[in-house]
């Protein structure tokens, strides 16, 4: 196309004149003023209730999963955070609570029981029945071995001090009072947890 | 879906159509940050990264337990740790959670230039529309307490959104959710005013002469309100501004300058309309096309 002098200018001064009258706010007439906040990202996500995994405060946790346990959708944490409906915390979180997020999601998370041979060097990854049951085996053996049932004054004590468990920190009352009751039917008295069981 | 929806913006950026306030019965918003009940924990900061899906680059030690060191377009919030000695020569350990104020008289706001790009709804909240925003950075210019920063992703400004989705569907912020020590509180503004008064008069009572509540006239009060034990001194908490104020060359440039600049430009073109009316087109005559030629000529002689 060509252009003389007079008509390039007479474009640029059309071209001024329709940005002016944008800029004098004709611009925005007719546009629609769209819905600007973010959507509230757990409207239907599932809410489940637990205990933070870290001390022994045990504050009451929220965890949301995406989806609505229909079966065709795999859950998967998106949000936790504090539960307003537990005594101890009362919704409120310390920085680490606040960062579960992370732990649940972290590559470095353990998963599965892990087992070093006895002079091995490295750790190897076992399932469940195998360590569980080689548990088992060695309390059964060391208690056979180990029990006291009377004290030097004949009373019966029927006690198990050779071996000890050291329990989770993320007790509730209930897991606390099964922890007891597992350990001290055996005889156990060496055991402790964060949570002073 | 909720009520922060467009019709409820009281002030849109750049625009000279804000809608009107249709919802004036709405209550207004605030979080209040009670500075002498902050142990410094950086669950608020913990829990802003968390809600909002951000996540910002492990940095380094920089010799204090300010950690990010400055605020980003990942870091909304911060604890900024100050060393103060008193009078007594008794070091006070001075904690305060930066972020968004969300005045009521928003410098970001009156500075940027992209309409719609921040907004200002019913209940006070101020809150960036990023897809909107272009990039520039007069916010940044524009803020009184130096908050916003521009990402260098996407070339956007962030900040802190007082969490808009969570309380548009009624639910408090999630900084303030978190706090262990009740040291963030969110409800109506005008409570969050009277429980300041009860924290002021008890630290009173406690030796701080000075405790009072931050919500600066200066930029019409605001969202995010302090109580402080020096309320006298905010600068000894990292610089707080004592007095803070949009930026005169703000005010001077959309106060006086740019509308002086569009009537200007108004003026010329209704100027240049009337003398096309009146005095008509230019014409070229005879005797300017013979002398045209001539100068041409002129100048092909001379070499």
């Amino acid at each position: 196309m060509a252009l003389t002098r007079r008509e390039f200018i007479k474009f640029t001064g059309l071209g001024l004149a329709a940005s002016s009258l944008g800029m004098l706010g004709f611009g925005e007439s007719g546009v629609a003023q769209a819905a600007a906040v973010r959507p509230f990202k757990l409207a239907h996500a599932t809410e489940t209730r637990n205990t933070c995994t870290y001390c022994s405060v045990a504050c009451g946790i929220l965890i949301y999963s995406m989806g609505d346990r229909a079966k065709n959708a795999l859950s998967n944490i998106i949000h936790i955070e504090g539960d307003p409906d537990h005594p101890v915390n009362r919704g409120t979180l310390c920085p680490k609570g606040s960062a579960l997020l992370d732990i649940v999601h972290a590559p470095t998370r353990l998963k599965a029981p892990r087992y070093r041979k006895p002079g091995g060097t490295e750790f190897e990854e076992v399932s469940w029945d195998f360590a569980l049951d080689r548990i088992a085996r060695l309390m059964k053996d060391d208690r056979d071995k180990n029990f006291i049932a009377k004290n030097a004054d004949g009373t019966t004590v029927n006690r198990w001090i050779s071996t000890g468990m050291l329990a989770a920190s993320a007790s509730s009352s209930e897991t606390s009072f099964l922890t007891w009751k597992v350990m001290r039917s055996l005889g156990a008295v060496v055991f402790d947890n964060q949570a002073r069981v | 879906m909720s009520d922060l929806q467009s019709q409820d913006y009281v002030r849109r950026s750049a625009s000279t159509m804000t809608p009107p306030k249709a919802r004036s019965y709405e209550d207004q918003v605030a979080k209040l940050i009670d500075v002498s009940r902050c142990i410094g924990c950086k669950a608020c900061q913990s829990a802003c990264m968390e809600w909002n899906n951000l996540r910002q680059e492990v940095g380094h030690f920089e010799g204090s337990y300010q950690n990010p060191n400055d605020l980003s377009p990942d870091v909304w919030t911060l604890m900024r740790f100050a060393e103060y000695e008193n009078e007594h020569g008794n070091l006070e350990w001075l904690i305060r959670k930066d972020g968004c104020m969300h005045c009521e008289d928003p410098g970001c706001l009156k500075a940027c230039p992209s309409p719609g790009a921040i907004v200002q709804y019913a209940n006070g909240i101020v809150d960036f529309i990023s897809d909107k925003c272009i990039g520039c950075g007069y916010c940044v210019k524009g803020c009184p307490f130096d908050i916003p920063r521009i990402s260098k992703t996407d070339h956007k400004s962030y900040k802190c959104t007082l969490c808009s989705d969570r309380v548009s569907v009624g639910l408090e912020p999630a900084c303030v959710k978190a706090c262990p020590t009740g040291a963030i509180m969110f409800g109506a503004k005008s409570d969050m005013k009277d429980w300041a008064q009860e924290r002021i008069v008890d630290l009173k009572s406690r030796g701080f002469e000075n405790a009072g509540l931050y919500d600066p006239q200066a930029v019409g009060g605001t969202h995010v309100m302090y109580v402080l034990h020096h309320a006298d001194k905010p600068s000894l908490y990292s610089g707080l501004p004592d007095k803070p104020q949009i930026s005169p060359v703000v005010e001077a440039w959309k106060g006086i300058i740019k509308p002086l600049a569009v009537a200007g430009v108004v003026l010329a073109a209704l100027s240049g309309f009337f003398h096309w009316i009146t005095a008509g087109p230019n014409e070229v005559t005879e005797e300017d096309e013979a002398e045209g030629e001539r100068v041409l000529d002129e100048a092909e002689k001379t070499p």
